[in-house]
């Protein structure tokens, strides 16, 4: 038979990693995509940008004596400091536990509302995808509307109802609105793959609708979904700080990154320290998630460009 | 007339060949590696040292499985190798060193002295010019005084050389507008537009139906007798090989292990590889009344080979001699030629005889198989349709036709029985099957299952009904999903019906050593696993549930030959022991005479004959059933000279036309024969299927077949 096999979504089964795993039993293909990651040097940097900004946010502010909101009226504006060591803002805010506080609400909106909009995409792409007929047309028309919706607008006027639900409110809106480009691509995936022997085996045995699509349809997409997933981190932080900076998002005595930038963009270039520290929090962190997601991408596929470096 | 007498082809044949003289082409030690890094080796010998020779005007026919080296041997002497191909030896044309030439000077050789005919015409020919640009260009490329208009009418020449009816009107066509078997002609078309003196065809009717693999095969031999050339013809296919070839080369495992005169390899094989693929292949002549011998093992991986023959492991008359070295291919003993050799240190013990080919690979006994008599059908298809509507316009959809996919058929299975669905492709063999299993209401008639009409049924009796009928799948590879295991796959359909987990673990075990595979394999994944053992865990996967029936899509095509035979011997072993009925459905009339009881053959959504195998086999009634068993290639040489094929006119119409009358008529051989008065009947009324002598045939003349022979 042929000396490579590669299933339906380009994945090198036979790659050098199966020798290795040969020895110490059967290598599943979870496996082999951990195996290549393990080599991949992005993998780690991204883990360790990502991990420690996290373990930062959570636990920093219990080694660190100011508190966000409390107003040192003695130092305000004042630069970086052995006591406040970020400085503090234009009200004596301290510049570093705002930050710590600030991630933390971003980060929960961005990990939580990206995985949520692939999720979404997933079941409702698969289930017009593979339905097909009626199903179809629906999800398709309302996945046409959604995309037509202007999402900001609504989201603006939304958001002053919101009050103290605002950051549940924000995850709900971010992946609600997130998941249609995606939802199109799984549709495509899961129309061709309905036509593949394996799913149409599995509907001749008697395996019901919602079965096959748990059990042969979505996890035929997995690396899209992954991958959609890491990025998705990227983009629903990115639209958090999008809405909090113009003011629509998080509203104060909360922080996130977002107000954060957008407090203090006045003083961007008289007392950058108010500025730059929340704007590098920032583009680490998406810098950390945007190289986990293309180790991903490498170890789930290998014929994309990055892999041959 | 569409009758040819090969007999005397042949003969014409033999006289024109020159065997003296240096050879047209000949090939030295030659070897061709590929890096890989990703193998153990990290080279794949993909071709490992070989010599061979072909005549002007010789035919020889190259044989192998998948990854033999056969096809990467030829690209060689074309020069058409990927660059990262290292190729060591010589391959000498006319004389003239090939290996180590320019790309430039190997152009102004290629398709003026070199032509080439791949298997797959659709991608051969460039789909953004019409194919009279594409022949014009290359006699042009050859012959720049050639006028525009000479060049012009010399493509509407070829063109009418290999059989392109108004080839005028066809020059401005696009290779998408012609049928596969139209594009593999105009690939021949061009491959001689330069009276080239040697054509490589590599596989080139593989991915065709018989009917037009027999026209294609007729339109190469015709070509080889108007430009003299010699044909190299890469094939797996034994029974081409029988039909064309006047040598045959046999390659395994990057080398040629055999070499010698068609008559001397069929019937005289030297190397037991060869007497093994021999035995392993279904004769449609023959199958049915022995089994087949199957050619255990796999071929061996080409970056790692171990020392010794590379055939060792398969080989049932290995001794310990075979695991020191590779046999050389030495000449065999007491040959006339000097081309006769075989790679196997055996070889003079089986041509002596001391060492018969019926001993190395000994037939399984047949098998004595009871069949239940005059019980309740298992299966019943009455009058069965399905149309799919044809739309145009992305925006308004407007239906523009129908493709009457399925258009009225009915048939019956009986319980412990093989019926055989034949036909070529696009006759609605599959929708069918597919139609009967979705269990589901048809669009119009009826299908009962065990003497249940399944349109009536509730989707609880239904999913009770899925346990009774059961599929598998033409490519294993395709039909089971790549991230479960073994185990997972052939418990999937236990699932379903709620089987206790502590059951399904012993179930699976049972499967797997019930289709020949160790249950301690059942934790691995199945890409470790080879072809013909993916199709066994096909196999176990639908009969866990214990059906009494059977759906079997093409399950052996997607496999190599000398793996068919097991799988084949498998489903007649299982038949015997679970006592099942099958439906098989195959294009492989070879395959089909070896399991079938009964038979109905498709032809544009109807049957048009049923009943017997064995005797419709023996005299088929309908025009299109004849000449679909004339088409079927036999692999034996002396057979294949004296048969009469009846070659059809044209391809399979599209199933959107409308038909008044038979839908045959404009393909029917036995049509041309009859009179007038007769041949408006075949226009004006729709023959039924009807009682023709034992069988049922949808033709108005049955009792006129014989006016055709085959």
């Amino acid at each position: 038979m042929t000396t490579q096999q590669v299933d339906e979504l380009g994945i090198d089964l036979t790659g050098p990693e199966q020798a290795t795993t040969e020895r110490g039993g059967h290598a599943s293909r979870g496996m082999l995509v951990w195996l290549r990651m393990r080599k991949s040097p992005r993998f780690w940097i991204g883990i360790g940008i990502v991990g420690l900004m996290a373990l930062w946010a959570i636990f920093g502010p219990l080694f660190y004596p100011w508190k966000p909101n409390v107003q040192d009226l003695f130092n305000t504006g004042s630069p970086p400091s052995a006591d406040h060591w970020l400085g503090t803002d234009a009200v004596g805010n301290d510049m570093y536990a705002l930050v710590m506080a600030g991630l933390r609400t971003s980060l929960i909106i961005g990990l939580i509302a990206g995985p949520a909009a692939t999720l979404i995409a997933a079941i409702v792409g698969s289930l017009a995808g593979y339905l097909g007929g009626r199903v179809d047309a629906v999800i398709s028309w309302f996945i046409n509307l959604m995309l037509v919706i202007p999402s900001f607008f609504i989201l603006i006027m939304i958001t002053p109802v919101l009050n103290h639900l605002i950051i549940p409110g924000l995850i709900f809106f971010i992946a609600g609105f997130g998941w249609m480009v995606m939802g199109q691509v799984v549709r495509g995936q899961a129309r061709s793959l309905r036509q593949r022997d394996f799913v149409r085996a599995a509907r001749y045995m008697g395996i019901g609708t919602f079965e096959i699509i748990r059990r042969h349809i979505i996890p035929s997409m997995a690396s899209l979904l992954i991958i959609d997933a890491t990025l998705g981190v990227v983009g629903a932080v990115l639209s958090e700080t999008a809405l909090s900076y113009f003011g629509f998002g998080i509203q104060p005595p909360r922080t996130s990154i977002g107000t954060l930038l957008a407090d203090n963009t006045q003083a961007a270039t008289t007392q950058p320290w108010m500025f730059l520290s929340p704007a590098i929090v920032l583009v680490v962190l998406l810098f950390g998630v945007s190289l986990i997601g293309e180790a991903l991408r490498d170890a789930l596929d290998p014929t994309s460009g990055a892999a041959r470096d | 007339m569409t009758e040819l007498d090969t007999t005397t082809e042949q003969g014409a044949r033999r006289v024109t060949r020159n065997t003296s003289g240096v050879p047209l082409l000949q090939v030295d030690n030659l070897s061709v590696d590929f890096p890989a890094p990703h193998q153990p080796g990290g080279v794949v010998h993909a071709v490992r040292g070989i010599s061979y020779q072909v005549h002007e005007g010789e035919f020889l026919g190259i044989v192998g499985e998948s990854g033999s080296g056969k096809s990467v041997s030829s690209m060689g002497v074309i020069g058409l190798l990927p660059s990262s191909a290292r190729v060591r030896g010589s391959i000498k044309f006319r004389g003239e060193e090939l290996v180590g030439k320019s790309d430039a000077s190997m152009s102004s050789l290629r398709g003026r002295e070199i032509a080439m005919i791949f298997q797959d015409p659709l991608s051969a020919l460039t789909p953004v010019y019409n194919i009279g640009w594409q022949l014009t260009e290359g006699l042009k490329l050859h012959d720049r005084g050639l006028t525009d208009r000479a060049a012009q009418a010399r493509a509407v020449e070829l063109l009418r050389i290999v059989g392109i009816p108004s080839p005028e009107r066809r020059l401005l066509s696009f290779p998408h507008e012609f049928s596969g078997g139209m594009r593999q002609r105009v690939m021949i078309a061009i491959a001689i537009a330069n009276d080239p003196n040697l054509i490589i065809a590599d596989e080139p009717t593989t991915a065709l139906d018989v009917t037009i693999q027999a026209q294609i095969l007729e339109v190469l031999q015709k070509a080889r007798e108007i430009t003299g050339a010699a044909v190299v013809l890469i094939t797996h296919d034994l029974g081409v090989v029988a039909g064309n070839a006047d040598r045959v080369a046999v390659m395994y495992a990057g080398k040629l292990v055999e070499t010698g005169g068609v008559d001397d390899i069929f019937y005289h094989p030297a190397m037991p590889y060869t007497a093994g693929l021999l035995r392993s292949v279904p004769n449609m002549q023959t199958a049915g009344n022995q089994r087949l011998v199957p050619l255990e093992g796999n071929p061996p991986s080409l970056s790692n080979l171990p020392p010794g023959c590379p055939f060792e492991p398969r080989c049932p008359a290995a001794i310990d001699a075979c695991r020191t070295a590779e046999p050389e291919l030495l000449p065999v003993a007491g040959a006339d030629t000097a081309d006769r050799a075989a790679a196997c240190i055996r070889s003079d013990e089986i041509v002596s005889g001391r060492l018969p080919v019926s001993e190395i690979f000994p037939r399984p006994e047949a098998q004595e198989i009871k069949r239940s008599r005059g019980a309740e059908p298992v299966i019943k298809v009455h009058d069965l349709v399905k149309h799919f509507p044809l739309t145009k316009g992305a925006v308004f959809r407007r239906r523009v036709g129908t493709v009457k996919a399925v258009d009225g058929v009915s048939f019956e299975l009986a319980p412990g029985e093989v019926l055989g669905l034949v036909g070529e492709s696009g006759c609605g063999k599959s929708t069918t099957v597919m139609e009967i299993l979705e269990l589901a209401k048809p669009q119009s008639g009826a299908v009962e299952i065990n003497g249940v009409d399944v349109s009536e049924l509730s989707n609880k009796d239904r999913l009770a009904l899925r346990k009774e009928i059961q599929v598998v799948f033409q490519d294993p590879m395709a039909a089971i999903d790549p991230r479960f295991t073994v185990r997972d796959i052939v418990a999937e359909p236990m699932r379903v019906h709620n089987v206790p987990e502590r059951q399904q673990s012993h179930k699976v075990a049972e499967m797997l050593e019930l289709v020949g595979l160790d249950p301690a394999t059942a934790s691995r994944y199945p890409h470790e696993f080879s072809g013909g053992q993916r199709q066994r865990i096909e196999i176990a996967r639908a009969l866990t549930t214990d059906p009494k029936i059977l759906v079997l899509d093409e399950p052996v095509s997607a496999l190599d030959v000398s793996i068919q035979a097991g799988v084949i011997n498998l489903l007649e072993d299982l038949r015997e022991r679970l006592s099942l009925s099958y439906l098989f459905v195959a294009h492989d009339l070879a395959v089909v005479r070896q399991v079938a009881d009964k038979l109905a053959v498709m032809y544009l959504g109807r049957i048009v004959e049923y009943g017997e195998a064995a005797k419709i086999f023996a005299e088929p009634k309908h025009p299109y059933t004849k000449a679909l068993m004339s088409a079927v290639p036999i692999p034996d040489p002396e057979v294949e000279r004296n048969r009469r094929r009846i070659l059809l006119e044209g391809d399979l119409p599209s199933p959107v036309e409308d038909f008044v009358g038979c839908r045959f008529a404009g393909r029917c051989p036995l049509y041309l024969q009859l009179g007038e008065e007769q041949q408006k009947r075949c226009h004006a009324e729709d023959p039924q299927l009807h009682d023709a002598g034992g069988t049922s045939a949808a033709c108005h003349y049955t009792d006129q077949h014989r006016l055709i022979s085959g």
